[in-house]
């Protein structure tokens, strides 16, 4: 356990000493937000309909931007090489570099999304069900990304192929989570949404790290 | 008698046969230059020894336990082509998370470490502000801590100036007097006595 606080802290203290590692994806992410109602319609019914769909999806093209940084560094460095042939458990040591970028993007999304949900006049039950469906799937969306992310690790510029991997796995978590929302809007039950997300969030809590551990061992050959 | 054992080591790279039926033996004490033209596998090679890569066929020992497993990998230091630093952090930052990756370095002085290497008062100076030689020392520094008995040094001579030369080739002496045993790649000509050396 001492290993994964280690990574953690050392992850964490990295990226608030070079702060535009992590600011990038949530300027994108506040600005595309910001410019839906400019593009599509200032009028308070057509915003707040579609704005489940607007947060989810910049939620995921901000997590994607960022995936891509989640290993790289590490790895041009020579850091990850000492990683993988540590004796300590290589998937605990992931599962801390991947709570440590949940932390750098996805907790600041969910922190903000009341703002920008506000914004694009969603009432306050939504907002409510958005920040939930945000808190049990932007972890999932970092253990899913450190798959692919690990798998590309030693392919120069991989951002396209990293998406194209990882966007099909990401879609069910989209479906769920802007179902859930706009059907807490039409005043609908939502708990089966609620309970496949969490079921997807234990699974991929679950699996994710070791998978990352094998892709990495296969992707440092 | 703990000793490490290369056996009919091949590896290849895409279409590229590095090198075939590579065998050797390292009893303790013993230093081996790996040398050969650039591409030859050198790297290819330590990484093997290191557990980093897998072979196209053979095996490696060291006091019975072969290379991937945990037994060998606390026996062993690798320091590859690349520092493995952090721009980032601190010399003494980089030294404690690469120290808690290998359990082998037991109550390490980092200080001490850093003064060995010349580099005294430049503890909390970050890595990203030192030049490519100070990097390199810093990296370096972990050989007078690590108590792993297998050194697998990858160019540790590249960027350092024939002080720091000097200094790291008296360390490896050091600690093939203790038992120790060293693999290192260098296209630097080395002082270092007692030099086996292989070609790929």
């Amino acid at each position: 356990m001492n290993i994964f606080l280690t990574t953690l802290t050392r992850d964490l203290k990295m990226a608030f000493r070079n702060p535009s590692s992590f600011l990038n994806p949530l300027m994108f992410f506040v600005i595309s937000i910001s410019l839906f109602p400019i593009a599509i319609s200032p009028d308070a019914e057509t915003l707040s309909n579609i704005a489940p769909g607007i947060i989810w999806v910049t939620t995921m093209l901000s997590v994607l931007l960022s995936l891509n940084s989640l290993f790289h560094y590490d790895y041009d460095n020579g850091v990850l090489e000492q990683v993988v042939i540590s004796h300590q458990p290589l998937s605990l040591i992931l599962l801390a570099k991947t709570t440590a970028h949940w932390i750098l993007t996805g907790l600041p999304i969910i922190v903000l999304s009341p703002l920008l949900g506000m914004a694009l006049f969603l009432d306050s039950n939504s907002i409510y069900i958005l920040i939930l469906t945000l808190c049990l799937a932007t972890p999932c969306l970092s253990l899913i990304g450190s798959i692919g992310a690990s798998l590309v690790v030693s392919i120069k510029n991989s951002g396209m192929l990293l998406s194209l991997l990882i966007l099909p796995l990401y879609i069910p978590i989209l479906i769920f989570a802007t179902s859930a929302v706009s059907q807490s809007q039409l005043g609908l039950p939502i708990n089966g949404q609620l309970y496949f997300l969490g079921s997807i969030l234990i699974v991929s809590l679950m699996t994710a790290p070791f998978v990352s551990a094998l892709a990495l061992k296969i992707s440092m050959e | 008698m703990s000793k490490l054992t290369v056996n009919n080591l091949s590896c290849q790279r895409g279409y590229n046969l590095l090198f075939e039926n590579l065998s050797f033996n390292l009893n303790p004490g013993e230093i081996l230059r790996i040398s050969g033209q650039n591409g030859s596998g050198k790297t290819s090679l330590l990484k093997i020894i290191s557990g980093l890569n897998s072979p196209e066929s053979g095996s490696i020992t060291y006091n019975q336990s072969k290379a991937n497993s945990e037994k060998y990998q606390l026996e062993t230091l690798y320091l590859g082509h690349y520092a493995s630093l952090s721009s980032e952090l601190s010399c003494i930052e980089n030294l404690e998370y690469l120290a808690n990756l290998s359990t082998e370095i037991v109550s390490p002085d980092f200080h001490k470490a850093l003064r060995e290497v010349g580099l005294k008062n430049y503890e909390n100076e970050l890595v990203g502000q030192l030049s490519a030689g100070q990097k390199r020392r810093v990296a370096l520094s972990l050989l007078f801590i690590s108590q792993s008995k297998v050194w697998l040094l990858d160019e540790p001579f590249t960027s350092l100036d024939s002080d720091g030369i000097k200094i790291i080739e008296s360390q490896i002496e050091k600690h093939c007097l203790k038992g120790g045993i060293c693999i290192l790649t260098t296209h630097q000509d080395s002082n270092i006595k007692n030099l086996r050396e292989i070609s790929l």
